[in-house]
């Protein structure tokens, strides 16, 4: 069956027309004592690793930047450049959703610097953010899927250096900054909120203004190493996460359990992801801070899919699910129970089951 | 003309909780505060229509389990995106260890 991405097309209309979209999600059994303790915020584990983020992005930069135009500074940008194109997107996530922080100015701060280091409009991307979360991969509502079907694996690719994503983001900051929003956009951000999309593009357009006239007046590209160009140069870390969450799984399904995936990391990518990789988990219960969903892991993993034990072994899982896409795109993976689990609701998943591997 | 209807005992909620109370086709969500006052709004989101007691209580906000939109729960404030339209509020009371929320009739 042919599938229309499109947040205004047929697909959409379907969804509503279904009662796919906002429809109740199926979730493990915490009793309300417990998950209040999950869900409890605090300040200390978020202000640590902000520490050690941005040290290490001036460490770093500080470094690249003494040894330029020197090979020897390569190993540094492209260490900053992580940091910055990919640590960035999980700030982004977490922050966005307010459970980082307990203090709400800092998850406000952090999230603005985050979102101009990924190019995207923070307050555009709240509101696709929350409908990412309401309507989880359902075809036609979700803007944020990653692994459309067929799978275009040419842009994941091409994404790994921020190609499309970043120009994208740069496209839509001169659009906004012009005093337009997109009709796609404007389908999801509340009228009231677009004068606040239209002032944080005039910003970051003068921000990037100043870089380049920086770089101009000194005849050098280092101020678009330190600004701009690490979106594109330290993306690929970000992608290789990010594509792992949902890829291969199934859509138009309302339980995460059928479409999101948790994978278990190294602890360096779980730094720079901030234990997105527990996204089942995450999607289930989107108030538990990032710092404790191991904890909620352990705590419901016997309702859960098993984890894949690494993202080496992710990948071979994804990659055939992804090919075999390419001709036949009703294909998904469907990943098995252990008995302990409530079993999915196969009259709600009828049509989404029957085509699974 | 306000009903004053019996929601609960003023045990039935923790400090800095909040429980859901549905009554005459309606549902509501009943606070108790860190200084043991008690509040009521409606009980579900105004951005899309979820439960608020499955949401967390930290001081004086509710946060919706859905996209962590916050509400003022003293006053129904829509206080953080993606909420914007404000929370309808109802009065409530302690008499005799129990919770009574003020509902038009
Ligand atoms: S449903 Fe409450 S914030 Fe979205």
């Amino acid at each position: 069956m042919k599938r229309d991405y499109s947040l205004l097309g047929e697909d959409a209309r379907r969804a509503v027309q279904s009662g796919l979209a906002a429809a109740e999600w199926y979730h493990s059994d915490v009793p309300r004592k417990e998950m209040k303790a999950f869900m409890a915020r605090e300040d200390q584990p978020a202000i640590r690793d902000t520490i050690i983020l941005f040290g290490a992005m001036a460490t770093l930069a500080a470094l690249g930047v003494a040894l330029w135009p020197s090979l020897w500074s390569a190993p540094f940008w492209l260490a900053y450049g992580v940091l910055y194109g990919s640590a960035m997107d999980s700030r982004w996530h977490e922050c966005g959703h307010g459970t980082a922080f307990r203090t709400a100015w800092m998850n406000n701060a952090v999230y603005q610097i985050a979102s101009f280091c990924m190019v995207r409009n923070p307050v555009t991307w709240r509101w696709s953010h929350a409908r990412h979360h309401t309507d989880t991969i359902i075809v036609g509502r979700d803007p944020e899927i990653v692994a459309m079907r067929p799978p275009a694996l040419f842009r994941i690719v091409l994404n790994l250096f921020g190609i499309l994503d970043a120009w994208n983001g740069w496209a839509r900051m001169l659009l906004n900054a012009s005093g337009r929003l997109d009709p796609e956009e404007a389908s999801f951000i509340p009228e009231s909120e677009h004068p606040k999309v239209i002032r944080v593009a005039r910003i970051w357009v003068a921000i990037y203004a100043a870089t380049l006239a920086v770089a101009v007046w000194t005849g050098s590209i280092l101020p678009l190493m330190l600004i701009g160009l690490p979106r594109l140069y330290g993306a690929w870390h970000h992608v290789l996460t990010g594509v792992l969450q949902h890829a291969g799984l199934a859509d138009n399904v309302v339980d995460h359990r059928l479409n999101s995936r948790t994978v278990h990391m190294n602890p360096i990518s779980r730094f720079i992801y901030w234990n997105m990789n527990y996204h089942v988990e995450h999607h289930m219960f989107p108030m538990v801070p990032y710092h404790r969903l191991p904890a909620l892991h352990d705590r419901i993993k016997d309702d859960l899919p098993a984890p894949n034990p690494s993202m080496w072994h992710a990948y071979r899982e994804v990659l055939p699910v992804l090919r075999r896409q390419l001709a036949h795109e009703d294909y998904f993976l469907r990943r098995e129970l252990p008995a302990t689990a409530r079993p999915y609701r196969e009259d709600f998943h009828a049509a989404a089951a029957g085509n699974a591997a | 003309m306000t009903d004053w209807i019996d929601a609960c005992g003023a045990e039935d909620v923790d400090a800095e909780d909040v429980i859901r109370f549905d009554h005459g086709g309606r549902t509501y969500a009943i606070y108790r505060s860190p200084e043991d006052d008690y509040f009521c709004t409606d009980g579900l989101c105004t951005h899309e229509q979820v439960h608020l007691a499955d949401g967390l209580v930290m001081d004086h906000l509710i946060e919706c389990p859905k996209h962590n939109g916050q509400f003022d729960y003293r006053t129904g404030e829509a206080m953080r995106a993606p909420v914007c339209v404000n929370l309808r509020t109802y009065p409530a009371k302690v008499e005799g260890g129990r919770v009574l929320i003020g509902v038009a009739s």
